[in-house]
């Protein structure tokens, strides 16, 4: 009668190896060090979240219309109710707010119109461009159509901060591929010109140069001519901007491979032609998370013209903490600013990395 | 049969050589025309106003105080002075600011690429928060919602002998007694024994190959020598401390709640950043390494040290070069919170009680750019010495 081996059933792995109870002796305790850092880590925590948690919806109060209604000790949100339309669009006239809201709708449809399929692209950038702007501008200073005119001197708020933001990025871009392509270039004059501008603009806090604008720009101007406020810090953030996009690019036309300048030259491509078909492409597709980087910098940045007396977001939002019905909820303003500044950062550099996949070729090494 | 010639003018302009020359030349004559342009306008309108050119206004007195100075300074002294106060300010923050962040900044990224789970969350969590909120907004948070919410001189926080209340950090201000030369002398001495004993393990190790603590020991000669010529001397250091008054803090030394919001805010946020440089740096050392290292039998601690840091040194200090300049910039924020710097002692006050516009933002400006230049020439020293030397 012959034996027949039989093995029995493997047995399922211990319990200290698999499982939550495994990835916690692994990830938290697994030396005498690292369970002094997860019991210091959950110190931090205790220390920090619940106190907030209370703070924050606990014992807020949500509605009221002084400090007075806020009793419940925690945060005192009706301060940023009551003041939101302030934060958003500053001075504007309330009833005409709607221009304001329906210029961003119409940027929303006509950026989203993007993932329709049957739509030209071509056409629909042009028209974001250059069309898009122009629209924008009447209906935000108004004077046609019967639309009430608005000082920009009444525009702040959170819709100041991202016109700042918006303009110095469309307008910085092309000024900083042409300062890069010029830094390159092998015409000494140019590379001089473009040399000296942008490691000038690097090399002083956009501060100096906010300044410059406000208060300089009017001397060099000849008597009588003279643009308003809003337009000199603009062109001092578009310059300012584009030293920085200058670089980003110029990285990426490092990194572009001597052949492929060559083999635009061998196939006649004159200079601009192998720049925009062959060589831009390429690089600015390699410098897509510096681009967003100085993107994120620079809006972040537009909060220093509260300095030269410009109040967008950050501006109103301090400006409101000197209202003496609502003494004592600096802490409250400052939360909810950080708040979308953080969502708007933290959104563009989220955004950066989708679009990276996105047009991702292959070239890069397994 | 026809003569097949190009028209000369065609030929003349399809040279590159040509074109880039003539482009050169209108870009040139270009930027002379704007020169000129923009500097008879200023002239003209400088002529207009009665403005008087020239740094003669720095003799005369400022008549401004100035709230935090190193140097003596009073409203009697000339705007002079009181550039130099706003200089001496602008390098003591950018510097601490510096050291304070770099600090920060490894801290946080090691932790970040921590095992430890939690630690490595609650380091990503204090980057992105960090990273994306203007710094501007960051320092009102620390001035006007911390420090300004901390309480009056009568009922402040103490440590040891420490106070913390709205008007600043009060600690205890050492004043040296007869006798300190000695003590200045003990320390020198140490410091060059311990070079000595530095060079002397160096030496030993590349010819024996035997391991001595150099750096530890060092630090314990420094310490060590320093305090016997301190008891040597008798211990001549008296600590006034700061006294609790009914309304204010006497004694001691204080760091206003200017100084330190500006201090916090910029080496928190800069070392957010220095954190993420810190974390491509080691994560680009190929895994290799550690593995060649370990299989050498060098400990974890030396493999960190003499394996995995000098390598990835290479890659940190040219984005840490721009994290510093950005930092040493970013302090010129100080203005809006009344910290004394440059950018408000100059561009604010004294430009807006002289009006001479062009003389102070233009000196701001060569201020700033001599200071990036020198901290760029310097990092460029220490990258050159410390990169890959290929044979």
């Amino acid at each position: 009668m012959a034996i027949i081996f039989k093995p029995s059933p493997s047995l399922p792995p211990p319990v200290t190896s698999v499982g939550a109870v495994a990835w916690v002796r692994q990830n938290l305790f697994s030396s005498p060090l690292n369970i002094f850092l997860t019991f210091f880590s959950i110190y931090i925590l205790y220390l920090l979240v619940p106190p907030v948690i209370e703070w924050a919806f606990i014992n807020a109060t949500w509605e009221g219309s002084s400090k007075a209604a806020c009793t419940a000790g925690g945060a005192c949100w009706a301060f940023v109710g009551v003041y939101f339309d302030q934060f958003m669009y500053g001075l504007y006239p309330e009833a005409e707010t709607w221009r304001i809201n329906l210029a961003v709708i119409l940027l929303v449809v006509m950026v989203g119109a993007f993932a329709v399929k049957t739509i030209n692209k071509l056409y629909l950038s042009i028209a974001i461009i250059v069309v898009y702007p122009i629209v924008a501008y009447f209906l935000f200073a108004g004077g046609v159509f019967g639309l009430e005119v608005v000082e920009t001197s009444l525009w702040g708020g959170l819709f100041l901060t991202v016109l700042l933001g918006v303009i110095g990025i469309v307008a910085s871009f092309p000024l900083g591929v042409i300062l890069a392509l010029g830094r390159r270039s092998e015409m000494p004059i140019a590379k001089s010109v473009c040399v000296v501008f942008i490691e000038t603009i690097r090399a002083v806090p956009l501060i100096t140069i906010l300044f410059m604008a406000s208060v300089m720009i009017p001397l060099f101007l000849p008597e009588g001519l003279n643009f308003n406020k809003l337009l000199r810090v603009l062109i001092g953030i578009t310059l300012f901007s584009a030293a920085y996009m200058a670089e980003v690019v110029r990285g990426g036309l490092q990194a572009i491979p001597k052949g492929q300048y060559e083999a635009a030259d061998a196939m006649g491509l004159t200079y601009w032609q192998s720049m925009v078909l062959v060589i831009l492409p390429q690089a600015l597709k390699l410098v897509i998370p510096g681009i967003v980087n100085s993107f994120i910098a620079l809006f972040k940045d537009t909060t220093l013209v509260y300095i030269v007396g410009m109040f967008d977001f950050l501006g109103r939002i301090q400006a409101a903490n000197h209202d003496s019905n609502w003494l004592g909820t600096t802490v409250e303003g400052y939360a909810f600013a950080a708040l979308i500044y953080w969502a708007i950062c933290f959104g563009m550099s989220r955004y950066s990395m989708s679009i990276e996949r996105k047009l991702e070729t292959g070239h890069k090494r397994n | 049969m026809s003569e097949n010639t190009t028209p000369s003018n065609n030929s003349f302009l399809n040279d590159a050589g040509n074109r880039a020359l003539i482009f050169q030349i209108l870009l040139l004559a270009m930027v002379v025309f704007a020169g000129y342009y923009l500097f008879s306008n200023l002239q003209a309108n400088l002529d207009n106003r009665g403005i008087s050119t020239g740094f003669s206004f720095f003799n005369e007195p400022a008549g401004f105080p100035i709230l935090i100075h190193l140097i003596e300074y009073t409203e009697a002294n000339t705007y002079g002075r009181a550039f130099v106060v706003a200089l001496i300010n602008t390098f003591v923050i950018s510097l601490l600011g510096i050291v304070l962040a770099t600090i920060i900044g490894v801290i946080m990224g090691l932790a970040r690429l921590s095992k430890n789970w939690l630690v490595a969350r609650l380091a990503t969590v204090y980057i992105e928060t960090l990273r994306n909120i203007p710094l501007l907004l960051q320092m009102f948070f620390w001035y006007f919602a911390v420090l300004a919410a901390l309480p009056a001189p009568r009922e402040s926080y103490e440590f040891a002998d420490f106070l913390l209340n709205k008007r600043g950090i009060y600690s205890p201000n050492p004043i040296t007694q007869d006798g300190f030369g000695l003590v200045i002398f003990g320390f020198i001495l140490s410091i060059v024994a311990s070079i000595a004993l530095i060079i002397w393990a160096k030496k030993r190790q590349t010819k024996t190959g035997l391991w001595f603590p150099a750096y530890w020991s060092s630090l314990g000669v420094i310490v060590g020598i320093t305090f016997i010529f301190l008891a040597m001397a008798g211990f001549p250091i008296e600590f006034d401390l700061p006294q609790k008054s009914r309304f204010n803090v006497t004694g001691g030394m204080v760091l206003p709640p200017e100084f330190v919001a500006v201090l916090v805010a910029l080496s928190t946020y800069t070392g957010a950043f220095i954190a993420e440089i810190v974390r491509a740096g080691i994560l680009s050392v190929n895994w290799g390494q550690t593995e060649a290292a370990r299989s050498l039998g060098l400990r974890d601690n030396m493999t960190q040290r003499l394996i995995v840091l000098p390598q990835a040194l290479r890659v940190i200090i040219p984005p840490l070069t721009s994290q510093y300049l950005n930092l040493a910039k970013n302090s010129s924020l100080g203005a809006a919170i009344a910290y004394p710097e440059l950018v408000a002692v100059v561009m604010g006050t004294t430009l807006n009680q002289t009006g001479q516009a062009i003389e102070t933002i233009g000196l701001c400006m060569l201020v700033y750019g001599s200071l990036s230049l020198s901290i760029s020439v310097f990092m460029n020293w220490y990258n050159s010495k410390m990169s890959l030397i290929e044979r």
